[in-house]
């Protein structure tokens, strides 16, 4: 007993609990303490004191912080310290992240755009493309249906010369008795002018006798100037003449642009 | 009896242990490391490491080789002067040169409320100049008595005696 408060009274209990002794003196003491009682209240009250000095120092009571520490308790206890370090760092490159993926977004969204741009112009011009093959597909079928009638061995040509009127003017009318059709090639006739019109006759000839097989109607349209008409009549010739639109029951001879006779064979 | 067992059960991972040694501890530890750091939100961020650490490396203390106090205030200190060492810390060009405990002390006892200002003058009263000293470096910044001896230029074995009759002072001021 005497020893121990001896013992006591050196001072090294105090020291013990700094942790200002060596290892192996450390030890010791905590030997002693576990077998003296009185050495562990002496220790007792010397951390109860060094407690409330050091409490004393501190700026506040940090009592709420425990909230903070007990969040980052669980699940992450090993990588604690390294995660503290990179805690800094982890919203940065979370805004950098999501403000890549915006940009991202945006430059995504510009290039559909001008995509669907294109898609459209390729749309249109394929619609356009179509329409012309169909046009052509057309155009190839109204040809070889004209060529077909043309070869027709009971066609007779009649060309039909430019009058006083327009001597430069020519046509070629393309009779056929047989299915009482009359095609008119006007391709080298000059457009009527507004509001006049061409008018075919069938002409008989002793005596002269014109009959009119129909008008030449929607003469700039027609692409390929071939007219079909009707003609049921035993023609001998005939006479274009250009007539107020509506055409005329008999031909304006002053108008007569051409003029043509079935050559009898 | 009761210490020990908490201990066991924080080293067995327990949270409820865990919350009871904070309330023990946290506010002498804070002190501790403001003590070292002088900066509040510096010394908090560092209180939270070493309650992270406590719980992490609870199962390794071994009550053989010293107190369950003094593990966590070897914790305490050594994080703190980790981080004043720190290029981060010395750059905030802090004025550390002789301050001691008692600075703040005095200074938390010129702001505070009467009674707590009484409670921390009687510190500074009861307190030699050698005391004020002594537990400066051995408890609050963790030197060794050998340290001690020679900062002070104390003999090994009067830093041990005159540190006995220090605490027996403060002891004495302590209900």
């Amino acid at each position: 007993m005497e020893d121990i408060n001896e013992y006591i009274r050196t001072g090294v209990l105090e020291l013990y609990v700094y942790g200002a002794l060596t290892e192996s003196e450390s030890a010791e003491v905590s030997a002693t303490l576990k077998q003296y009682p009185e050495v562990k209240e002496e220790v007792e009250q010397i951390e109860k004191s060094l407690l409330q000095l050091s409490a004393a120092t501190a700026p506040y009571n940090p009592e709420e912080l425990i909230q903070n520490i007990k969040q980052k308790l669980s699940g992450t206890e090993k990588v604690i310290p390294i995660t503290r370090k990179k805690s800094n760092l982890v919203p940065y490159i979370g805004w950098a992240a999501s403000l890549l993926f915006l940009i991202g977004l945006f430059v995504l969204f510009n290039r559909n755009n001008d995509l669907q741009d294109s898609v459209q112009a390729l749309q249109a011009e394929n619609a356009q493309m179509e329409s012309q093959i169909a046009d052509a597909r057309n155009n190839a079928e109204k040809s070889e249906e004209l060529l077909a009638m043309l070869r027709d061995k009971n066609i007779i040509r009649v060309p039909l010369k430019g009058q006083q009127v327009a001597p430069e003017a020519y046509a070629m009318a393309y009779y056929n008795k047989e299915n009482n059709k009359t095609y008119i090639d006007a391709k080298d006739l000059p457009e009527p002018p507004r509001g006049m019109v061409y008018q075919v006759w069938s002409l008989k000839m002793q005596p002269l006798t014109p009959t009119s097989i129909g008008l030449l109607d929607k003469f700039e349209e027609d692409d390929n100037k071939i007219f079909e008409l009707n003609n049921d009549n035993l023609s001998e010739g005939f006479g274009i003449t250009l007539e107020p639109a509506g055409g005329s029951k008999s031909p304006t001879m002053e108008q007569l642009f051409t003029l043509g006779t079935v050559s009898s064979t | 009896m009761q210490q020990d067992q908490l201990i066991a059960q924080l080293q067995e991972g327990n949270e409820r242990a865990f919350e009871r040694i904070y309330q023990l501890y946290s506010e002498s530890i804070f002190g501790i490391i403001y003590t070292i750091t002088r900066d509040k939100s510096v010394s908090e961020e560092i209180l939270q490491d070493v309650f992270l650490k406590i719980w992490d490396k609870a199962p390794s203390y071994n009550p053989e080789k010293g107190r369950f106090f003094t593990w966590i205030l070897n914790i305490a200190r050594n994080a703190s002067i980790d981080k004043i060492r720190s290029k981060d810390f010395k750059n905030k060009q802090l004025n550390l040169k002789s301050d001691n405990f008692v600075d703040i002390l005095e200074a938390k006892s010129n702001q505070n409320s009467k009674i707590d200002a009484i409670g921390l003058q009687k510190y500074i009263d009861i307190l030699e100049p050698v005391c004020k000293k002594l537990i400066d470096l051995l408890f609050f910044k963790g030197f060794t008595q050998k340290e001690t001896a020679e900062k002070l230029n104390m003999p090994l074995g009067t830093v041990k005696t005159r540190n006995r009759v220090c605490i027996d002072k403060l002891r004495a001021t302590v209900v």
